[in-house]
């Protein structure tokens, strides 16, 4: 799949925006008055800014507003429902910690849930698609929770729950590499399936339909950079997970966690640009490519 | 309404023979001609007459090599449109209603008003059948020529799709699949009709024949090839003598 980079920003931004948000729901850090605005305003511009950058990928984003429409069937309509809601809920959360120093727990709890939701529903998105066997595992929707969780306890400051949060990622991380590795292979489809041509012998794609290439294959059949994907899955686990770890178990300095965070950021990022770039539509058969 | 149907009045498809598809491309032009001119918006080209041209098409044709345990191996035509699925993954995923499956015929359509471009339908087909028009940035797909089926402007013969109409070599048939009468059902029961990776769970309406074995020259004699043999013989006599002098000269 071609790793459109407004999809990577969207969603790399906004799982640490929302997962910022489901902490502080919870009432982590315990914050009120200018100190909660600072936090809010960060979790805000993390999370609105992703959801923006998701419309530069829409091809009319002056329509965006009908994707509310179809929530009953689609995921990507309760993305758009549940991230609205979250938004909503813990802006009135928000307000009663900076302006009346007073939690309303209940609504911290539920924009909590309707944040971490929000995560959820993103990661269905890519889960529900049986066309890429790589992402049509359940890991996908562990993967991104995962991440927003520990990304949101980092920037939340929650320095003991943080290693652990990381690591958890980490290891979810390499699972879902090892499982997706084979999972186009399990998956059952295979040329033979794709063009029913199996039985008389072996079968090769031998002449796409056009000598250039198309949408699908620009949009689908995404191979370049691949033979570089396991140096950056090494690059992008020790800076998700590995290095913030180390920088946290130093003797707490708020560079030190800056740092932390920075490079969570910038391993988050590469992990995304995998999760896209090694994911194979099953199209790429038709055309003689994986 | 992006929910499917629970069951559709008809079922109007293609049945495509891979057994007499010549390659030859008509129904990639064809299609390309009526729909650019007729329903949605025009399928665009980016830099046709350019070093890198490309464009969106309802319908192309891919060929494949398929290379038996002996023998020659074998090219195989493979026309790909739209499959109309029953349970289209490309309906369910979309935010917005644009695409929809009817009820009355089963036809997979865009309402390109109400698409925003996001192409999560495009992800979802397997079968690389929905096409993002770069100019216009709204999602297209083989409507089945739903305004020439239906047309009463065009003559009785013309009320086929433009693939159909077109192909020389009368690859492509069209027809109504609920019915276990109709053309394309008995052709494809009749035939072995195939449906394209049927794991996936999409239900396609669509139906594929499969090549019949080719011919092999050599591997057995007819029963009648010594009837066959040739009749000319070595002259002899005079003829002989004649033959053997005007060689030397
Ligand atoms: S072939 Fe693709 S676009 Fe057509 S109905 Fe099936 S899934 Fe949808
Ligand atoms: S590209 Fe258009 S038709 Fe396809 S899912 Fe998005 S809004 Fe629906
Ligand atoms: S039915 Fe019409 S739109 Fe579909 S492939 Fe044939 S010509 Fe193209």
């Amino acid at each position: 799949m071609h790793p459109a980079p407004s999809v990577i920003a969207f969603t790399t931004l906004s799982s640490l925006g929302f997962g910022l948000l489901f902490w502080l729901g919870l009432g982590f850090p315990p914050v009120t008055g200018w100190v909660a605005f600072t936090f809010f305003v960060l979790a805000y511009l993390l999370a609105v800014g992703g959801l923006l950058a998701s419309t530069f990928h829409l091809g009319h984003p002056e329509r965006a507003l009908k994707a509310f429409i179809q929530w009953r069937s689609s995921w990507l309509s309760r993305e758009a429902w549940t991230s609205l809601a979250a938004l909503l809920v813990m802006a009135a959360f928000g307000a009663g910690l900076v302006f009346a120093a007073t939690a309303l727990v209940p609504l911290g709890w539920l924009g909590a849930v309707l944040s971490i939701g929000t995560v959820l529903t993103t990661s269905m998105i890519y889960t529900q698609l049986r066309t890429v066997p790589r992402w049509h595992q359940l890991l996908t929707p562990v993967l991104f929770l995962s991440f927003a969780l520990a990304g949101g306890s980092l920037l939340a400051g929650m320095v003991h729950l943080a290693p652990w949060l990381l690591a958890a990622a980490g290891i979810v991380q390499l699972a879902h590499w090892y499982l997706g590795d084979s999972a186009l292979a399990r998956s059952g489809t295979d040329l033979a399936t794709a063009t029913g041509l199996g039985a008389p012998g072996r079968i090769r794609a031998f002449e796409p339909p056009h000598t250039g290439p198309n949408y699908l294959t620009r949009e689908l059949v995404f191979v370049i950079g691949r033979k570089h994907a396991r140096k950056l899955r090494v690059i992008a686990l020790v800076l998700l997970s590995v290095l913030p770890i180390l920088l946290l178990l130093l003797p707490f300095h708020h560079v030190l966690a800056a740092l932390a965070v920075l490079s969570h950021l910038a391993g988050a990022a590469c992990s995304r640009w995998l999760f896209f770039a090694e994911a194979e539509h099953v199209v790429g058969l038709y055309y003689g490519k994986r | 309404m992006t929910e499917l149907p629970k069951s559709t009045d008809r079922k109007l498809g293609l049945v495509i023979d891979l057994d007499t598809c010549v390659g030859c491309h008509a129904c990639v032009i064809s299609c390309k001609g009526w729909n650019t001119e007729n329903y949605g918006a025009p399928l665009s080209d980016q830099e046709p007459y350019g070093a890198d041209p490309s464009g969106t098409f309802l319908n192309r044709v891919h060929s494949y090599e398929v290379q038996p345990e002996s023998g020659a191996a074998q090219l195989i035509h493979f026309p790909k449109s739209c499959l109309h699925c029953e349970d289209a993954p490309c309906v369910t995923v979309c935010p917005t209603g644009a695409s929809y499956k009817r009820v009355e015929d089963g036809i997979v359509l865009v309402n390109e008003s109400d698409c925003i471009g996001c192409g999560l339908c495009a992800w979802a087909c397997p079968y690389g059948a929905r096409e993002m028009d770069q100019a216009a940035k709204v999602m297209k797909k083989c409507t089945l020529c739903v305004d020439r089926i239906y047309n009463e402007n065009l003559p009785e013969e013309d009320r086929v799709p433009a693939c159909v109409r077109t192909c020389p070599a009368g690859a492509r048939h069209f027809g109504d699949f609920a019915d276990p009468e109709s053309n394309v059902s008995r052709l494809s029961a009749e035939r072995g009709g195939m449906a394209l990776m049927p794991e996936q769970g999409t239900l396609p309406v669509n139906r594929y024949l499969p090549p019949r074995p080719k011919d092999r020259i050599g591997e057995e004699i007819d029963v009648l090839a010594p009837l066959l043999a040739p009749v000319a013989e070595e002259p002899t006599g005079f003829l002989a003598w004649l033959d053997r002098t005007l060689e030397k000269l």
